[in-house]
């Protein structure tokens, strides 16, 4: 099979085989990075256009890296410094930025379909490094990257995820891709943060923390996204982590091997104690070594690898 | 000049449902009479006598949409009232009702007037305007209601908002029905709809879009049936599109409050899974609902509950629409399909076609305290139906200024054939159409 996609919008988009395939390519790409000389010329020549609307440090940092490991050359517009603060669409954004000629445009945008809206209408590929409360497949794959690289599989795991499901595409896109690829799914956050219908995307919402948590193979924890909400979801977060912080008491109901993981940045002592996080159980730090291999693997994919094969 | 009608069955519910030809004099409804009758002043074959041949056609009382948003004056790269008025006839419309929410907002009488002599210089549709309750639409205090009155408003709403302020929503009635003015109300409870884009449920949830609760129609409709019975004035709602929205109301009609309301196609053609992926051609507010909600609004217009429909035509430019979805304007032009669509529910059997012109010209001009009965001595406006046209509907060829329809490609069957205002041919189908000049 030959991977055709012309852009990585969602998790939805995606079939179980090209999940797979990008899992496996990032595997492979993982090695790149403990080199002494951590470049290859795979993407010599290419353009990536790194244009962030929203603030971000390590998605932004992690596919500037991945692109730089693959010898591409990156540009970066963020939100001060583009035209659309001077009252460009972002369609008219796109469509100058496409005159330039790039090969892939990494697109963050606060609105949920902003890169489907620009997908359509630039030769370019398009990735969306998160898009408003709708998708963000890039963290999605390395979640599913590092879960398989460490339990070797993701059928038939039982993955609980926890927080503000409600405004996190991380969670949305976990929640698509770990059913997708046969692993149980169950959600817990106050009832302020479960959007109706959440079950349809592949998931059981658990009544509690403690039966969320019990046998699970991963905890994830969602940072509790405090730019995105007002004060009416939850009273303070001396409460949400009395009801909703992982700590070590309550780790003890999954299964003894169990992973724990979260997207960050991390408040530590609000959604996960310290000590939870620090743990031997935490691959935290690992999720953000596999992010970069996974998008260096999304930008062969979709830029130098055999979509392109048949034009050299 | 004389105009003959001939060979349609005519439909004014409850009154006629007859084939019988209409002759037309000075923009008036000369006689009706029948297809055999040979005027001893005029024969066919007079020069005198224009011939309209409406075989297989119906001819019905001119339909009236009491909500459109014509966007003159301030928005004219939206729509202005001819490209509006237009629209109009194009979509057997020989009458609208135009919302306040213009800039300047028509919460005065010469923004009132202006529209009606603007109006009058079309010479196309008739325009009613509606004026604002508050001024500016800022939900604060009253505007001259009175004088637009004098001035030729036939209603107010503050249409586009509510009037969150439950007091100043009591005294708005209690003032307009002092006033013999009715109120339309736009029902939202704009804290509970908290900047959605669409409805909420397992597709806003897909999507990751903010939903809009059906709750935040609905408690505003149980608000407003409330302070209706307080007030004892009648509140017509707008744009109903929940089935809570429409139990509380057909509830309220059994114990006789002084309630009415309408829809819009969209409400009873799409629902929220109709949405494509990020169309914001698909964007309005209210949003589409469920299939359940879809289903209510069909039950409510076959057992009377909705009193009629209307299209609550919102034209928007790709400035407003071609950007990402929350941030897309509200709105989609309804004027030239509302009818076709319409039509839909009486192929579908869930109404006749005299209960449909009821709802679309009848049940509207008794709301307005308008007749446009259908008898001699009457205003020539009159609307004529092919009911089996079928056609593909394409937004290139809408009168209209803007193109923000959901209903691009969609297969229609039943259209205007022929649309005449004041005596005068404003819209015929595969003909030239008037325009420019006063009627009256």
């Amino acid at each position: 099979m030959r991977f055709e996609k012309k852009d990585i919008l969602d998790i939805e988009s995606l079939e179980p085989w090209e999940i797979s395939m990008i899992l496996d390519t990032a595997q492979g790409m993982k090695e790149i990075s403990e080199r002494p000389v951590k470049k290859v010329p795979t993407l010599r020549g290419k353009t990536i256009v790194l244009f962030f609307q929203e603030p971000s440090t390590r998605t932004k940092l992690s596919f500037d890296t991945a692109a730089k490991r693959l010898s591409a050359d990156t540009h970066s517009i963020s939100a001060g410094t583009s035209s659309i603060v001077k009252g460009e669409t972002l369609i008219d954004t796109a469509k100058n930025l496409e005159a330039m000629k790039p090969d892939v445009i990494v697109l963050r945008h606060p609105s949920s379909g902003a890169p489907h809206l620009i997908a359509k209408r630039v030769k370019a590929s398009v990735i969306n490094a998160g898009d408003g409360i709708h998708a963000h497949p890039s963290q999605a794959l390395l979640d599913m990257m590092s879960v398989r690289e460490k339990k070797g599989k993701i059928a038939g795991l039982k993955i609980s995820i926890i927080g503000d499901i409600s405004h996190s595409r991380v969670a949305r896109s976990d929640i698509t891709g770990f059913s997708k690829m046969g692993a149980t799914v169950s959600i817990c956050a106050p009832r302020t943060m479960i959007p109706k219908g959440i079950e349809k995307l592949g998931c059981t919402v658990s009544p509690n923390m403690e039966a969320c948590i019990e046998g699970s193979d991963v905890v994830m924890m969602l940072r509790i996204q405090k730019e995105r909400q007002g004060s009416i979801l939850f009273p303070t977060e001396r409460e949400y982590s009395t009801l909703f912080g992982l700590n070590r008491d309550r780790l003890k109901l999954a299964q003894k091997d169990v992973l724990v993981m979260h997207p960050g940045p991390m408040n530590r002592g609000v959604e996960i104690s310290s000590d939870v996080a620090d743990s031997d159980c935490s691959i935290i730090l690992e999720q953000v070594t596999n992010g970069v291999a996974l998008r260096m693997a999304l930008f062969y994919l979709v830029a130098g690898g055999s979509r392109h094969a048949d034009s050299h | 000049m004389l105009i003959r009608i001939k060979g349609a069955r005519i439909i004014d519910p409850p009154y006629m449902d007859a084939k019988k030809d209409i002759i037309i004099k000075d923009h008036l409804i000369h006689a009706i009479v029948d297809p055999e009758y040979v005027d001893p002043e005029y024969k066919d074959a007079d020069p005198n006598i224009h011939i309209i041949d409406a075989a297989g056609k119906i001819l019905v009382p001119g339909l009236i949409d009491i909500h459109v948003h014509l966007r003159e004056p301030g928005q004219e790269y939206k729509e202005t009232i001819e490209t509006g008025l237009a629209a109009a006839a194009r979509g057997g419309f020989t009458t609208v009702c135009c919302m306040p929410n213009t800039n300047p907002v028509n919460d005065n009488s010469q923004v009132t007037r202006f529209i009606i002599q603007r109006g009058r210089e079309v010479g196309l549709s008739r325009v009613y305007p509606v004026g604002a309750i508050t001024r500016g639409l800022k939900g604060e205090t009253l505007a001259e209601i009175h004088d637009m009155k004098q001035a030729g408003i036939v209603a107010v709403t503050d249409d586009g908002k509510p009037v969150l302020n439950s007091n100043l929503m009591r005294r708005a009635l209690e003032y307009c029905r002092g006033l013999n003015i009715p109120v339309f109300v736009h029902a939202e409870d704009t804290c509970l709809a908290d900047s959605g884009s669409m409805n909420e449920g397992s597709f806003s949830t897909f999507w990751g879009i903010k939903g809009i609760p059906n709750a935040a129609e609905s408690v505003m409709v149980v608000r407003d049936i409330a302070l209706s019975e307080l007030t004892d004035a009648p509140v017509h709602f707008c744009h109903i599109s929940t089935k809570e929205s429409i139990e509380a109301i057909r509830q309220a009609k059994k114990r006789g409050a002084k309630i009415t309301c309408e829809t819009a196609p969209h409400y009873f053609t799409l629902t929220d899974e109709d949405v494509k992926e990020y169309d914001t051609n698909f964007k309005m507010n209210p949003p589409l609902r469920s299939k359940e909600d879809r289903q209510a609004v069909i039950e409510g217009l076959s057992d009377g509950t909705i009193d009629l429909i209307a299209s609550d035509h919102a034209p928007h430019s790709v400035v407003e629409k071609d950007v990402e979805f929350d941030r897309a304007a509200f709105g989609i032009v309804g004027l030239e399909t509302s009818l076709s669509l319409a039509l839909k529910l009486v192929h579908d059997g869930n109404l006749t076609l005299p209960e449909l012109i009821h709802k679309m010209a009848k049940q509207p001009a008794k709301i307005l305290g308008i007749n446009n009965d259908i008898k001699e001595g009457s205003r020539a406006d009159l609307t004529l139906i092919d009911p089996d046209h079928e056609y593909v509907i394409d937004p290139s060829t809408f009168r209209s200024k803007s193109r923000n329809t959901p209903f691009a490609g969609m297969k229609v069957k039943g259209d205007a054939f022929l649309t005449m205002g004041g005596g005068k041919v404003v819209y015929q189908r595969d003909g030239q159409s008037g325009g420019h000049g006063d009627h009256p």
